[in-house]
């Protein structure tokens, strides 16, 4: 403990020394000064004029942006990808094998700058290649149709709400009259009938109040649409591959954890192979799929960091990179990128120790 | 047993009828996997129809178009396929960086000694283990005299000219042999019954896994010099050892951590009734067991530490992903990125997957001691 606090005195004393001679004044008042810079991708409004502390949040918005938009992507595909290769195709499950090898043992950085060269190699926005006449990938990045909502469209957000709340709500009278009777109600099928009409038919007697705005080609550019920055794609498909990758073998390792006793109890119950699925081996699988899901979810919010190599406007390369560069403020920078890294990991690990005790078994 | 058979009151069963053909061989092996059913069926025609969109271009582009031999990157500007002789041009520095040419034997000594140390210290049936895990230990040391130099009449060599996949192997092998030793003080130390080591250790921990490497290697790279007295320097190269070293560190603390946790109490009161004091108990009865069941999580956790080198490119050091960075910006060469990335990759790849290869025969095989 001594050694630690000599430590400790050692490194202050010498920090105040080096950054007097330096002529940097410690504090955070830098956060209030204009950053004079611009920023590709802004969820809220944003200019060079806007403060360094402005752009700490653009940078902290982005980072959740894309974490959260990977991790539905990597989820979906790598729960497919988890199952199909059980499937028992022996093609398919060779292709997706060597798939997850592939992309697993190579790294991240790589990958990520591989993607991004590719489609800083791809033609010119003069000669976009063209899908459909809708979307158009050129090296400037995605053009696809925008969604130009209407004022009306609140009616159907308002339906969308209306309808999860029906759902929920029919699920918890089934559930009773289930216990009570015995009976069973379809509410899959009927819930799902539910999610998709009732907002449909609000679209459309609010009078369809969404347009697409298609870019459209002039002579040497797109104008219009929706683009998507090159290093927004490379990141996106970076991430979303590679952690899918890990993501599959967790789920495959999850339903090989379920014992085949269980379903073969459930057969000899009498449940349909769709009900064994559905009550027996997901929810016993689960169990073992979702605390490794959740860290590969804080790998990859951590990971998009990595965004800082090919400049993506994400925490650490507009705050910790730009923003640190231009003020020269690097402990109060670095500081502030790791506080805000270690509490979004905090609040992952939180929500999955509540998990770990909400599914726990509980043994009599 | 002739006669019987022969008899007519006996009854003998005809030879078996050879099964249907549709169930054997090629045939039935390609029903069962591959037809077994409309679903199955309809995803091997899928998949046939993935491997030909994409392993007939890849093939002509990585060989049949390809370009192997040539002194510009003129050379290649007419073929469809990869310029490869870029590679051979610069193969020199993705290997080595910028040591010295004359000095090139150390490196390669460095590397023999190493594939030494992976041998005896990987493969637990090696004759004269005893003796090789001493060597194992003495490995890192005798490594870096090696390439530093500047001792017993050997050229020293600053570490700003070590480069490419020797620079990328003496941060991995640094990283891994570091952190397997500190990952146990802290791992026991996360563990240990007195409150402030346990609290010290698990912020430690949890501080270092719970931020990006990246931010590490820039904490490193701006604020380690202003935490040193003024005209104390240390090099590029050491800063970003320490703190891949620390990164690995408190990862390996938590599989060892696992390791420890599968230990049944049992053990340990054997050993306290044995009148074994903590650091006996841990080292002769406890250790022992809770590192084997840890082995394959240990070798992922390198894994991820050796990809993870790559990371030291952005804090402007040459590793093998660097230098293949900065070999783009030749202008005599422009445009090869992906060639250049391709063979990084193949690099990365070859090894890690005989890392990940070596880690689930290890676990099978220690399953199998479970298993008796």
């Amino acid at each position: 403990m001594g050694l630690l606090g000599v430590l400790l005195f050692f490194v202050v004393t010498n920090t105040i020394h080096n950054l007097e001679a330096r002529n940097i004044a410690t504090g955070f008042w830098f956060l209030s000064q204009p950053a004079g810079f611009e920023i590709q991708l802004t969820l809220i409004p944003y200019s060079a004029e806007s403060t360094h502390g402005r752009v700490f949040v653009v940078g902290l918005l982005n980072t959740l942006f894309i974490s959260v938009i990977g991790c539905v992507l990597a989820t979906i595909l790598g729960f497919f990808l988890g199952v199909l290769r059980l499937s028992g195709n022996w093609l398919l499950s060779n292709i997706i094998y060597w798939y997850v090898e592939f992309t697993r043992n190579v790294p991240l950085l790589l990958q990520i700058i591989f993607w991004y060269t590719i489609f800083l190699k791809l033609p010119h926005i003069r000669d976009s290649m063209e899908f459909g006449g809708t979307i158009y990938l050129n090296n400037r990045g995605v053009f696809a149709p925008a969604p130009i909502l209407d004022e009306a469209f609140d009616f159907v957000l308002l339906a969308l709400a209306l309808a999860i709340a029906a759902v929920w709500i029919l699920r918890r009278w089934s559930r009773k009259r289930q216990e009570a009777t015995g009976q069973t109600f379809p509410v899959g099928l009927v819930g799902l009938a539910i999610l998709v009409l009732l907002p449909v038919v609000v679209f459309y007697a609010a009078g369809s109040p969404m347009e697409w705005q298609h870019p459209a080609r002039t002579r040497f550019s797109l104008r219009g649409g929706l683009q998507i920055s090159p290093e927004f794609m490379a990141m996106l498909l970076a991430l979303t591959l590679y952690t899918a990758a890990f993501i599959s073998e967790i789920v495959r390792a999850g339903i090989l954890s379920v014992h085949k006793g269980q379903r073969e109890a459930a057969a000899a119950l009498g449940l349909r192979p769709s009900w064994t699925m559905k009550l027996i081996v997901v929810p016993q699988a689960m169990r073992v799929i979702i605390p490794p899901l959740a860290s590969q979810y804080m790998n990859l919010t951590k990971n998009s960091s990595l965004g800082f190599a090919i400049g993506f406007g994400e925490l650490m390369a507009v705050f910790g990179g730009i923003s640190l560069n231009q003020t020269g403020q690097a402990i109060e920078c670095m500081a502030i990128v790791m506080v805000t890294y270690l509490i979004i990991s905090l609040a992952i690990s939180l929500f999955m120790n509540w998990y770990n005790a909400h599914v726990k078994l509980i043994e009599r | 047993m002739t006669d019987q058979m022969h008899s007519p009151s006996t009854w003998t069963p005809k030879p078996d009828r050879p099964p249907p053909v549709a169930l054997t061989g090629a045939l039935g092996w390609m029903r069962e996997n591959l037809f077994s059913s409309w679903l199955n069926a309809f995803l091997t025609v899928a998949s046939i129809y993935l491997l030909y969109s994409v392993i007939p271009p890849l093939v002509d582009w990585a060989f049949l178009s390809a370009v192997w031999e040539g002194a510009s990157r003129d050379d290649c500007l007419e073929a469809s396929g990869a310029c490869w002789p870029i590679i051979a041009v610069r193969w020199k520095q993705l290997i080595y960086g910028f040591y010295p040419e004359v000095e090139y034997w150390r490196p390669i000594l460095a590397f023999g000694l190493l594939i030494i140390a992976l041998y005896f210290g990987l493969y637990d049936k090696a004759p004269g283990r005893k003796y090789g895990l001493w060597y194992v230990c003495i490995f890192p040391f005798v490594a870096y005299i090696l390439l530093y130099g500047g001792v017993g009449g050997l050229e020293y060599v600053e570490s700003a000219r070590w480069g490419g996949l020797l620079l990328t192997l003496a941060l991995g092998v640094t990283g891994i042999a570091f952190s397997i030793p500190f990952g146990i003080v802290l791992a026991l130390g996360r563990r240990s019954e007195l409150p402030v080591i346990s609290m010290l250790c698990t912020i430690f921990i949890e501080f270092i896994r719970g931020v990006p490497l990246i931010t590490l290697l820039f904490f490193g790279n701006v604020m380690l010099p202003l935490f040193l007295p003024e005209g104390m320097n240390i090099d590029n190269y050491l800063r970003v050892a320490v703190v891949v070293c620390f990164f690995a560190s408190a990862y390996m603390a938590e599989v060892i951590r696992g390791g420890l946790q599968a230990i049944p109490t049992g053990q340990y009161e054997a050993a306290a009734a044995l009148g074994l004091g903590y650091w006996r108990m841990m080292a002769f009865i406890i250790l022992p067991q809770a590192l084997r069941v840890s082995i394959p999580g240990i070798v992922n956790t390198s894994i991820g530490l050796y990809k993870d080198t790559t990371l030291v490119s952005l804090v402007a050091l040459f590793d093998l992903f660097g230098m293949g960075r900065a070999i783009n910006a030749d202008a005599k060469w422009a445009a090869l990125e992906i060639e250049i990335y391709t063979f990084i990759a193949m690099i990365f790849f070859i090894s890690c997957f005989a890392m990940s290869r070596y880690s689930l025969w290890l676990e099978q095989r220690l399953a199998r001691g479970e298993q008796r």
